[in-house]
């Protein structure tokens, strides 16, 4: 088996430059960032740029000056804006998506060309997208002006310069408001396993909810991040973002749900038939139970793309825009263009420790399956 | 094997039906949708053939009366080096990074070795990072590799600085194309018969004469679909490009949004400069559209 082993050797080979780029070029940069965010680098200007700068170690001192520091109002916002964000666009192009892909299972004429239409932003930047809506939601501009086409007055709406907020909340209240929802959702774990008969998850969960509540009751309202009340919400302005991110993103999971739909066997929904089923009842029992691993994948897609976006926000409301602003662009930002380096590269981290939130354990439960049988 | 639209086999057969208040109601919602989805292109292309001087509020949604292609002529004459630019990057680094992604796909799937999918699954993971968590340390890297022109008596190497040029892009398009490159061809490969394999192991076939005589000659169809991806990828992105250039080697996407981002320039320019950055892309999925599809629902992960 000399041969063997020599292929072996070559496997590994062609496999060793990628491997080793991967491990630099992603987890080293990453470790490499983690540390520059616990340190000094560029939170004094003179220092910033300089040949061989002064750079020291100060722990969490960056990430404590972004969740609480007086200046660093913009990022909170921020932070509240992507999870509004990502909440929209991913129930917006779920939504759009599946609609369509429902419509076009049911074998339209022209079916080709509708799919095209429905797709074709996919394949643009968002940077092309960002130029294309920026125009169309300017004050005096082709959605503002629509109504004129009917006979009507123009609409005033200030699409990306709204600085109104709905669901505002105080920024103080966070701790209380996250300790709650993890109770919330971890009740719900335990009445689910204790409907399934599981004793001892029924137990954990139960215990850990109780823990959580009783944190938030007695603990959470004497924690204060600031000393002054802040508020942030769902700012207005973000809307015409999130239109033009579901115009560009929803023809994916619109080819997602037409690949889900095209691969439930014909015999299942001849059975559902059989059975009695109508339309609707073979929608609820059949196809969307089918369609759910399809909406998770898509979600955890579409999810991980929102959390990371900025050049759709650069290209239409620019870089300065507080209201539209996402931690990403604020990132790319504090970095190069304020040449504070530690404090981008926290944001940086904080937005991979969002993202491995999502990712890991998709990526884990994909391949735990997979190795056993290699 | 990813997931692939089986579409093209829909039953072409399905016998004309007389149009049911259903189908009615099924059309009327393809045409809203279909117009949410075009309307932006009809602003477009009135607003880029539209002469600066007719660009008012009133007439936005008007069709010019007279055409205007002088606005493409002056886009391109702002962004035409940066389309050059993105060119050269995209068809460098899409070719590099599919034949990395071809020999890496090779050998995870035919030459299983213990953990060969935990290391696949750490480097898919470089698929979903935020790349502003690694965006400090490459800039440092990108910015440290330089030297200056080395005279070595019968010949000079000429110095170099990877900040700024274009091959700073190319590295760090190839790299961080790995994973998805890698994911579509090990997928693409995993439908290849392990016996094939066997057969030419038996014929004395060693990792290369496999590689070449069995495996590459099939492969067409997947490089055509990591071709796409890849290009549209590399065309599009924006982040890298923003931080790792400098005016000479800017490519399109970065170009665009500095045309766009000026505020006393007329709509017409960024308009047709908008058109002129996404016919490339778009010709690529207008023509080979399946497989663009193919690669989007590989992006998916179905493992």
């Amino acid at each position: 088996m000399k041969g063997l082993s020599k292929d072996r050797l070559w496997s590994v080979a062609v496999l060793l430059p990628s491997v080793l780029l991967i491990a630099v070029f992603v987890y080293g940069f990453i470790a490499r960032s983690v540390y520059v965010s616990m340190t000094d680098w560029g939170n004094d200007p003179t220092q910033a740029l300089a040949l061989d700068p002064v750079i020291r170690f100060i722990g969490l001192a960056n990430y404590q000056d972004l969740f609480t520091g007086f200046l660093q109002g913009r990022f909170r916002q921020e932070l509240v804006s992507t999870v509004f964000f990502t909440a929209f666009f991913i129930l917006g192009c779920l939504g759009l998506g599946l609609g369509l892909a429902l419509i076009l299972d049911r074998n339209p004429r022209g079916e080709g060309l509708w799919r095209t239409i429905f797709l074709f932003p996919m394949s643009l930047s968002f940077i092309v997208t960002g130029t294309i809506w920026r125009w169309m939601l300017q004050p005096g501009g082709g959605v503002n002006q629509a109504p004129t086409l009917f006979g009507g007055q123009p609409s005033t709406f200030p699409w990306l310069s709204s600085t109104e907020a709905i669901w505002k909340f105080d920024w103080n209240k966070l701790p209380l408001l996250t300790a709650t929802v993890v109770a919330v959702v971890l009740i719900v774990v335990a009445v689910r396993a204790l409907r399934a008969g599981d004793r001892r998850r029924t137990l954990v969960a139960a215990l850990c909810a109780a823990l959580l509540l009783g944190w938030a009751l007695f603990v959470a309202p004497n924690l204060k991040l600031l000393p002054a009340p802040e508020l942030h919400g769902f700012n207005l302005a973000l809307i015409g973002i999130i239109i033009a991110a579901v115009w560009q993103m929803s023809g994916y999971t619109m080819a997602l749900y037409l690949a889900g739909l095209r691969g439930i066997p014909e015999e299942l929904r001849e059975a559902a038939k059989v059975d009695g089923a109508g339309d609707l009842g073979m929608y609820r029992h059949v196809i969307f139970p089918l369609l759910a691993p399809i909406s998770l994948s898509a979600m955890i897609v579409l999810g991980h793309i929102s959390l990371k976006i900025f050049d759709l926000v650069y290209a239409m409301s620019g870089p300065d825009n507080i209201n539209t602003s996402v931690p990403a662009l604020n990132m790319y930002l504090t970095s190069f263009r304020q040449n504070q380096f530690a404090l981008g590269a926290a944001i940086g981290t904080i937005l991979l420790v969002l993202v491995a939130f999502v990712i890991v354990p998709y990526l884990a439960s994909q391949f735990r399956g997979e190795e056993g049988h290699a | 094997m990813t997931t692939t639209l089986p579409t093209h086999t829909a039953p072409a057969a399905a016998p004309r039906k007389p149009l049911r208040p259903g189908r009615v109601v099924m059309y009327a919602l393809l045409v809203l949708a279909a117009l949410f989805f075009l309307i932006p292109v009809y602003l477009l292309f009135a607003t880029a053939l539209k002469s600066p001087d007719a660009i008012a509020e009133a007439t936005t949604w008007h069709w010019p009366s007279v055409l205007n292609w002088g606005s493409f002529r002056d886009a391109w004459a702002k962004i035409g080096g940066n389309m050059l630019n993105s060119v050269f990057l995209a068809v460098v680094a899409t070719l590099l990074s599919a034949v990395l992604g071809s020999l890496n796909g090779y050998a995870l799937s035919k030459w299983k070795f213990r953990g060969a999918n935990t290391l696949f699954a750490l480097m898919l993971f470089g698929m979903f990072i935020p790349y502003q968590a690694v965006l400090i340390p490459l800039f440092q890297f990108v910015e440290s590799v330089k030297w200056a022109p080395i005279d070595l008596g019968f010949v000079t190497i000429p110095g170099f600085q990877l900040y700024g040029s274009i091959w700073a892009l190319i590295l760090t398009h190839v790299v961080y194309g790995i994973p998805i490159t890698t994911l579509i061809f090990r997928n693409f490969y995993a439908d290849v018969p392990d016996a094939l394999i066997e057969a030419a192991t038996i014929d004395g076939a060693g990792f290369w004469q496999i590689y070449g005589k069995v495996i590459f000659p099939i492969s067409i169809p997947g490089f055509v679909v990591v071709i796409i991806w890849q290009f549209t990828q590399v065309w599009n992105e924006f982040l890298f490009a923003a931080t790792l250039t400098n005016t000479s080697s800017q490519p399109v996407t970065y170009a665009l949004s500095q045309l766009a981002g000026g505020q006393a320039v007329s709509w017409n320019l960024p308009m047709a400069g908008a058109i002129l950055a996404a016919l490339p892309t778009l010709l690529v999925y207008i023509l080979l559209g399946r497989y663009f599809v193919r690669g989007l629902l590989a992006g998916s992960v179905k493992g």
